[in-house]
This record gives structure tokens, C-alpha cells and sequence, in this order.
């Protein structure tokens, strides 16, 4: 028995009214390779399916007048690596994304999928928030946009109204001299949940880091902006002393769990290693722009 | 609730079923289009056993609903031999790159699925690329190495 409905519709305003009307019984679908699990495991029960799939605006990669790129919620991680310009300047958002899951899991699951699943182990949300991403949703009440980093309100949890879509997000232009990078920390090579993730944009004038943000998964009921490490790199040389400053910016914003992946002391003590190591691999691209 | 009608195209042919709006890809595929050849091995996106591909792409089926194939084009392993058998499939058979074969049918379609994007892969490549489709038998040297083979193969390349 099932009286679940299924509605693809082709048009933004289609889908709010839509997952409005399902009184909180709606669920959006992106990619499915969250919300399917769930639905399968019996913890999420929707008597609505609105997958959005089939929305042009958030399905597209475009680039932004002033040189940034607004890519769709519903973009998957295989479409982020193809587009040809995306990947040279905003690697490591790109290589956020494509760490989620093995290559079929690439065909389907979504940046937008990844940020309103609320997890905060979401690979690609700390490197959104490295970014500095800006989230555009819509609602009955209309559009409006978020910092990324204000949209997760603990495990599971969105600062969004009810009957909010994401749409998209929009990544500025860049500086010369700027890059990211992201890099996790797994007990394995690949297939899992990052115990510890790390992103870092930043820009170099002359070897001079004038800009900084920096994002850490994993270690808080959110994804964090750490703007402690930020103003530690802000003026430095990426200097040992600079990069041991952010690292205990990094380690002073924890507020991990202790589980099977990791325990409190090895998320926090790994949270300052991965700062060095990502901000290393980000310094050494911006190097190259 | 009444059953969806969808319309799709399965391995080059026209198809047409009726689904739950909650039924997975792999729910119809194996039961009401009785094509067995993709496998559950878990049903959470874990074991890549149940891989096909939509409109060319990769996916598990057991993560995707019926409903989402309306007016898509979908490959399952059913569609890979010809009149002969696929040099990925002959190559298996050839090196013995299986056991119990319950794995088979996924790790065939996503390498398949490599050497078009990827006809002259890495080792790496190979093993990241099939780092979803999880196979308890024949500890993955076989399945990479048939699959360098195949590659090597189809470039027209020696051994
Ligand atoms: C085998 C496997 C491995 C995985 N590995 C990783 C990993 O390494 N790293 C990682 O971070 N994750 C991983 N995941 C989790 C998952 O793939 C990611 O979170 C993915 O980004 C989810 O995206 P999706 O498009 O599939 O989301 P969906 O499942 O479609 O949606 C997820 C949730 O967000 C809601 N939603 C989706 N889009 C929107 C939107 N635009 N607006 C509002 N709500 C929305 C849905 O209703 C649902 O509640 C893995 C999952 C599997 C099955
Ligand atoms: S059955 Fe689909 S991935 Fe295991
Ligand atoms: S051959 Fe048995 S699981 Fe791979």
C-alpha cells in the first residue's frame, strides 16, 4: 500500500507551491542518494515527492557577469567536474563535491542534496562555506539569499521556512592570485564519512595572504565558518607561525563527538593538521592563478 | 493511490511499466520488467551491484525511483552483449575476474562505463572508478586487471 505522489514539475514556482502545500508530508528530491536511504529505512515518510530535476535554473552551471558562477541545487557531483572553467577556479569546491561517494553516487548526488541533508559531515558544505557561497532560496513568501554557512541549524536541521527550496548556489568572481582547495579525513581511501573536513580559499598579493575563509566539517553540530584561522592567515606569509595560529583557531572552534570514526581529541587534534595541509595545497594553486 | 504509467526507453527499446510512486529503478527492473541481471546486494548505494546507467550516466538503480525514468534512456547489463559477447565480458570469462558473480553484472556495467569516457585508464583510475561496486569474492585484482586488459584491447594495443 502507498499513497505516496510523485510530481516532477518543470517550473521553480510549480515546486514551492507544490512542496507548500504538502503541509511538511513533502520532501524534495535532488539526487535521492540521501533522502532514498532514508525513505527505505523507514525514518523519513513523505506523502509528497517533489523532485526538481526537472528545473532549469537549478540545473545549470552559468557564469555571473562579474566572472563567479551560480551552479543549481540540483547539479550533480559528474556535472561540477565536467564543466570545463568551474574546476580551474574553484577546485576545491569541485573536489568537495567529488568526494562524496563512489562514481555512481557521483551521477545523482547534488551540492544542494549534501547541504539541506544536514549532516555536518557534508563534504562539500565546508568548502562551500570556504568559498563563501552565497545560498538562493525560494519560498511562498518569495526569494531571498543566505551566507551558506547560516543555512544548517544542527544535525539534520535548515534555517528554512517551511515550503523552501534551495535553488542555488552563487560563487564569486575571483581575484588574481586566489584558489581553494578541500581535504578530508577518513579512515579509509574512499566510501566514507569525513571525520574531519577542511576548506580554505584564500588570495596571495606578492605572497601575501590578503584574503582568507576557511570551513571545517565534522567537528560541531554544524559546519563551521572559522573566522579565527581567517584573520590568522590575513597578512601573513603563510608563515609556520601564521599557519600554527589557524591550526589553533581551528582546534578552539571544535565542538566534535566522540564515536567510532574518531574520538574528540583525534577530531580536534586533526582539525589544526588538516587546516596546514589544505591551506598548503590552496597557497600553492593561488601561486599558479 | 493509483499506480504512475511510465514511459521509457530500456536498452534501445521502447518500454512502459506501472509503478509505486516509492518503488526503486531495481524494484521494477527485477520484478515487473523481469530483467534480473542488476542485482540487490544492499539497497543503499553501497555495494554498486545494482548499477545501470541513465541517459549514459552511472547511477545505482536502487537509489533511483521508477518514476524518474519517464522520457530517460536506460542501459542495464541485459543490453551489453550483442550478437557476441562485450570484450569486458569476454575478458572476465577469460581471466576469471569472477566467483560468485553476484557482483558481476554492476562491476561490468560501471567499467563499461570508464573505458567510454576512459579508454586508456590508470590502475588508480580503474580502482577509484570502481571503488563502488564492492565484490566479497575475488579481492579486486582480477576485476582490474581484466579491465586494463579490455582497455589495452580495445586501443588496439598489445599486452
Ligand atoms: C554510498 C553513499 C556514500 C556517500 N558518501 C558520502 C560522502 O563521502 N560525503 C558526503 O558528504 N555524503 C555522502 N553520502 C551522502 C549523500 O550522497 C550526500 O549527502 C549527497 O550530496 C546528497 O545529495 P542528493 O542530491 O542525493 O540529496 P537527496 O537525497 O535528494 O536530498 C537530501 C535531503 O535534502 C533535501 N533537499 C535536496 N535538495 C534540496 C533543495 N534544493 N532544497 C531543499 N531541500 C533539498 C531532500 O528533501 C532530502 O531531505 C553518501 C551516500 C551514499 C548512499
Ligand atoms: S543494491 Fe544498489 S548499491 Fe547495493
Ligand atoms: S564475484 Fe562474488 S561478489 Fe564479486
Amino acid at each position: 500500500m502507498t499513497d505516496i505522489q510523485y510530481l516532477a514539475p518543470r517550473t521553480l514556482d510549480e515546486a514551492v507551491q507544490a512542496f507548500a502545500a504538502s503541509s511538511g508530508k513533502g520532501r524534495i528530491l535532488a539526487g535521492g542518494t540521501d533522502l532514498l536511504v532514508q525513505m527505505r529505512a523507514g525514518t523519513v515518510t513523505p506523502h509528497t515527492i517533489i523532485d526538481i530535476k526537472k528545473i532549469g535554473e537549478m540545473t545549470a552551471i552559468e557564469e555571473t557577469a562579474g566572472g563567479g558562477f551560480r551552479v543549481g541545487a540540483g547539479v550533480s557531483g559528474a556535472i561540477l567536474r565536467e564543466h570545463p572553467k568551474l574546476k580551474k577556479v574553484w577546485p576545491g569546491v569541485v573536489e568537495a563535491a567529488n568526494l562524496i561517494g563512489s562514481t555512481q553516487i557521483q551521477g545523482r548526488a547534488t551540492a544542494g542534496g549534501n547541504l539541506c541533508n544536514g549532516s555536518p559531515a557534508g563534504d562539500s558544505v565546508p568548502a562551500m562555506v570556504a568559498a563563501g557561497a552565497i545560498v538562493t532560496i525560494q519560498g511562498p513568501k518569495g526569494r531571498r539569499e543566505l551566507p551558506v554557512e547560516a543555512v544548517p541549524k544542527g544535525p539534520g536541521r535548515l534555517n528554512l521556512e517551511p515550503g523552501e527550496i534551495v535553488v542555488s548556489f552563487t560563487l564569486p568572481a575571483r581575484p588574481k592570485g586566489s584558489s581553494d582547495a578541500y581535504l578530508r579525513m577518513i579512515p579509509r581511501t574512499e566510501m566514507d564519512i569525513a571525520v574531519v573536513g577542511c576548506g580554505v580559499s584564500l588570495t596571495l598579493e606578492k605572497g601575501v595572504c590578503t584574503a582568507a575563509r576557511v570551513g571545517l566539517g565534522a567537528v560541531a553540530p554544524t559546519v563551521l565558518l572559522v573566522e579565527g584561522a581567517a584573520k590568522a592567515l590575513i597578512g601573513s606569509k603563510l608563515d609556520e607561525a601564521a599557519l600554527d595560529k589557524a591550526a589553533n583557531a581551528c582546534r578552539a572552534a571544535c565542538r566534535p563527538i566522540d564515536d567510532k570514526r574518531g574520538t574528540i581529541a583525534y577530531r580536534t587534534q586533526i582539525a589544526g593538521v588538516l587546516l596546514k595541509r589544505t591551506a598548503a595545497i590552496a597557497a600553492e594553486r593561488a601561486g599558479r592563478n | 493511490m493509483a499506480k504512475l504509467h511510465v514511459s521509457t526507453t530500456i536498452n534501445g527499446e521502447p518500454q512502459e511499466f506501472l509503478c509505486d510512486a516509492d518503488q526503486s529503478m531495481l524494484d521494477v527492473l527485477r520484478g515487473p520488467l523481469g530483467l534480473t541481471g542488476s542485482k540487490e546486494g544492499c539497497g543503499s548505494g553501497d555495494c554498486g551491484a545494482c548499477s545501470i546507467t541513465l541517459d549514459g550516466r552511472l547511477v545505482c538503480s536502487c537509489l533511483m525511483l521508477a518514476a524518474e525514468a519517464e522520457g530517460r534512456q536506460i542501459a542495464t547489463i541485459e543490453g551489453m552483449a550483442g550478437e557476441e559477447l562485450h570484450p569486458l565480458q569476454t575478458k572476465f570469462l577469460e581471466m576469471a575476474a569472477l566467483q560468485c558473480g553476484i557482483c558481476t553484472p554492476g562491476v561490468l556495467m560501471a567499467a563499461k562505463s570508464l573505458l567510454e569516457r576512459n579508454p586508456d585508464p590508470t590502475e588508480h583510475e580503474v580502482r577509484f572508478w570502481l571503488a563502488g561496486n564492492l565484490c566479497r569474492c575475488t579481492g579486486y585484482d582480477k576485476i582490474v586487471r581484466a579491465v586494463m586488459e579490455t582497455a589495452a584491447d580495445m586501443r588496439g594495443g598489445a599486452r
